[in-house]
């Protein structure tokens, strides 16, 4: 039982407070949410026209120059455009869009549910935790519009490229600039953020709501804020000493007589190496910060409807939690050909093959749940089976990329950006997209068209593999990757594939506007929900109104007296018990 | 003035505190005799849990500060070795002396809150005395750190006169940051004691208790980063 003092705040009455500068966590989730919608429709927008570039490469792009006239004269982008959108592109989905929606945005709205709370504990933070990040977001897009661009550095933002100014090219002056304070602006909204989730699963359950009678979704958004706690925490201070390398004149990242462009450059004594080692120490964990939530979200997902629960509820918390710790010593993978010593790349690699052991218990755990199960299939079920087959298809090629000797030959190429785009980027979306369809008449109050959804799901399913398997191949044929155009004899061939990718990324997108179209009519004109409970679902989420009211339980704080997912147990009353009912099951294994 | 103590809300809970197991984990153990406020002893309430996982952020943070200046020092043969400013020294008596003034406010303030009032009377003034106290010695170490940037700089010793002092400025301004946090904390703490805050604010000993904590933490870092300075620098 929590002290409720701390969550309580009265019901606000003006718009500002009720719908901008709010504490209500549930509409802090949602901004969360619109935030990571339009950040990635940022993103998805840039990466068609780099597509179009990438398989067309001299078409001319209605419009394009109005985005930047030095950058895209005519119409046509120039390769160092190209890389500033790339750049843009991979910050803007991994900081604003996979960090952002299946964290902060799910996790916001349900954990205090989840756990039988009435709000987060520290609220004011909370509201921070967004407008910070909302700036975070203003401050990255400003760059876009500052003389000469944003930074074409990529998401890494590797020394000494990222550390030397402006000399360095368009956009490494003001460019990074910018990019590093939006990061370390944004690393403050997340520990904020992280520290109101470890909070609230500690101190904020209801009565009878012990750790193991959390769901898995709220297992994962607490393992998932420890680990932003501390990642976040790393890459705060080095975006902090990339800064002071602009505008303060020192040489944390730039080594001695490094000459650029013809310029000997005024610094001394630098480490190329400190910054990879910082960033990949939040780098690696943030994969994980990316993906942990949609385990959790296709988890809870699937057990509903299958209508029983995972084979195990303790080993995928564990197995979660291994994840989150091993991610922390196995970021040097990252860096096997940055120089470091040989040795050191063998100590990185065990534990990377090391962390396969936990990903594959989580997978055997999913596949052999459903095996025998009548899965009711929906449009959130379709979207954690594809959760699944995505992570599967992404994390087979991680083996290959966590031996040294295979990894020197693929790093660097199209085989890694498929990697990561399937196990961390299209199934992290899958999971926000599964979390989407599922909790959305608990958000609003209406169903999302059932129809529309099924399309969305096979549209993106089909269109992503057509993206990135062929991103495999193309590595495994020597496709560098952040090339701007083919022009090497071993690459022309190549360019069909190319074509095709750019293809299936125009379609996969168009996807994602059926989507939208679903997710705004929805809002307005979508089918009501039936009842408060419209899966069936047994956690706490399900037990309160629908939308749940601004204290969340109404007058009356709920008791748990089950487990979270009661499904199909021998003599109860009906198919599934709430962790609310006070029935006597005396057939069911209770975790506690 | 008023001094504003906190009693705990009542909250109805769902169904009768016999009813059921409702047993779920250390932390969320109920008295069979239904009284709610014995549970605090189980389960701390957030403001306790929230300044520990803060400091675990901001150790975080010193930790990788701390890793960049001993890869970068090993990583070159620029490095400039420096002598200390010795007024950090004597920020460094005030700032201990700031964590034996708040130890003592804490200490006369919990009593105050939860025992019978001392025979001198009832009024907040006294504890409070010693959280100004705090407060100005605070103040003065801060106003001690920036007289040793202000002199450092005019020296000629500035952030890009070498990295050392790069580092010297990062790690002293870090700290500077995050203890007028802390300050910012005891103003709220003096504030809520003396009511200037809206009716129903209270001061709560977990509030008054991590603020402490956090001011103590402070102070252990300060002695950690005068310690990492004076052998790295």
């Amino acid at each position: 039982m929590h002290d409720t003092a701390h969550a309580v705040h009265g019901a606000p009455t003006s718009f500002i407070r009720k719908h901008v500068f709010s504490l209500d966590h549930k509409v802090i989730g949602k901004q969360y949410y619109a935030l990571a919608l339009v950040a990635a429709l940022v993103g998805m927008f840039l990466s068609w026209i780099m597509r179009i570039h990438l398989g067309w490469g001299n078409f001319a792009i209605p419009g394009l120059h109005l985005l930047s006239k030095t950058g895209a004269p005519s119409n046509v982008m120039t390769p160092e455009y190209y890389l500033q959108l790339l750049t843009m592109h991979g910050t803007i989905m991994v900081f604003f869009v996979l960090t952002t929606a299946p964290f902060a945005a799910f996790g916001n709205f349900f954990l205090p549910i989840q756990v039988g709370a009435e709000d987060m504990p520290f609220p004011h933070f909370n509201m921070m935790s967004f407008w910070v990040t909302f700036v975070a977001f203003l401050v990255l897009v400003a760059s876009f519009f500052v003389e000469n661009g944003p930074t074409l550095g990529g998401w890494t933002q590797y020394a000494p490229l990222s550390a030397i100014g402006a000399v360095g090219g368009p956009g490494q002056g003001m460019g990074v600039v910018l990019w590093a304070s939006s990061i370390a602006i944004f690393c403050v909204g997340q520990l904020l953020g992280s520290l109101n989730f470890i909070t609230t699963t500690l101190d904020m359950r209801t009565k009878g709501m012990s750790l193991m009678r959390l769901p898995l979704s709220a297992w994962a958004w607490f393992i998932t804020s420890i680990m932003g706690l501390t990642a976040f925490a790393v890459l705060m201070p080095a975006c902090i000493l990339l800064i002071l390398d602009h505008v303060a004149g020192t040489s944390f990242f730039v080594a001695s007589n490094l000459v650029i462009n013809d310029q000997v450059l005024p610094h001394t004594g630098g480490s190329t190496l400190l910054w990879q080692h910082l960033f990949w120490f939040f780098g690696h964990p943030e994969v994980y910060i990316a993906i942990v939530p949609g385990m959790g979200i296709v988890s809870h997902v699937l057990i509903t409807n299958m209508r029983k629960p995972m084979l195990s509820h303790r080993v995928l918390i564990y197995s979660m939690g291994a994840l989150a710790v091993l991610s922390y010593m196995v970021y040097g993978h990252h860096m096997f050909v940055s120089g470091m010593n040989p040795f050191s790349s063998l100590a990185f690699s065990f534990p990377t093959l090391v962390i396969t052991i936990p990903s594959t218990i989580v997978v055997l755990m999913w596949l052999g749940s459903l095996y025998g199960s009548k899965l009711r299939i929906n449009s959130a079920s379709l979207f954690a089976l594809g959760f699944i087959s995505m992570f599967i298809s992404g994390g087979v090629s991680g083996f290959f990329l966590a031996q040294p000797s295979i990894d020197i030959m693929l790093h660097a190429t199209y085989f890694v950006v498929g990697h990561f785009h399937l196990v961390m980027g299209v199934a992290a979306m899958f999971g926000i997209f599964a979390g989407t369809y599922f909790w959305f008449p608990k958000m609003t109050g209406r169903m999302m068209n059932e129809s529309l959804g099924r399309l969305h799901f096979w549209m993106s399913f089909v269109g992503a593999y057509c993206i990135f398997m062929p991103f495999h191949y193309l590595g495994i044929a020597g496709n560098v990757r952040r090339y701007q155009a083919f022009t090497d004899d071993y690459l022309i061939p190549l360019i069909p594939v190319h074509k095709f990718i750019t293809i299936a990324a125009l379609f996969t997108g168009f996807a994602q506007l059926i989507f939208l179209y679903n997710l705004i009519h929805s809002l307005f004109w979508g089918k009501p929900a039936p009842n408060d409970n419209p899966w069936e679902g047994t956690s706490l989420e399900w037990s309160t109104a629908t939308p749940p009211p601004h204290n969340n339980f109404g007058d009356k704080l709920p008791v748990v007296y089950h487990d979270p997912y009661q499904y199909s147990v021998d003599g109860a009353s009906s198919d599934h018990v709430m962790q609310t009912s006070p029935e006597d099951l005396k057939n069911a294994p209770d975790e506690k | 003035m008023a001094t504003t103590v906190h009693e705990p809300v009542k909250r109805e809970i769902g169904r009768s505190l016999s009813q059921g197991s409702g047993n779920g984990g250390w932390r969320n153990l109920v008295p069979a005799d239904g009284d709610v406020r014995r549970v605090k002893e189980y389960s701390p309430p957030p403001a306790s849990t929230g300044i520990w996982v803060g400091l675990a952020a901001i150790t975080m943070t010193f930790a990788a500060f701390t890793s960049a200046l001993v890869v970068r020092q090993g990583s070159a043969t620029d490095w400039q070795h420096i002598t200390l400013p010795p007024i950090l020294y004597f920020n460094t008596l005030v700032i201990i002396a700031s964590s034996v003034a708040l130890e003592i406010a804490r200490r006369r303030i919990a009593a105050f809150m939860g025992g019978p009032r001392d025979k001198n009377g009832d009024s907040a003034a006294s504890p409070a005395r010693w959280l100004h106290i705090t407060l100005a010695l605070g103040l003065l170490f801060v106003a001690g750190q920036t007289f040793a940037w202000v002199r450092l700089r005019a020296q000629g010793f500035g952030m890009a006169a070498n990295v050392s002092y790069a580092f010297f400025y990062v790690l002293t301004v870090a700290h500077a940051v995050h203890l007028l946090g802390g300050l910012g904390g005891m103003l709220r703490v003096i504030g809520k004691l003396h009511g200037h805050f809206p009716s129903g604010s209270v001061l709560r000993k977990s509030t008054l208790d991590a603020t402490s904590r956090y001011w103590h933490f402070m102070g252990a870092l300060w002695l950690y980063l005068l310690l990492l300075l004076w052998m790295k620098l």
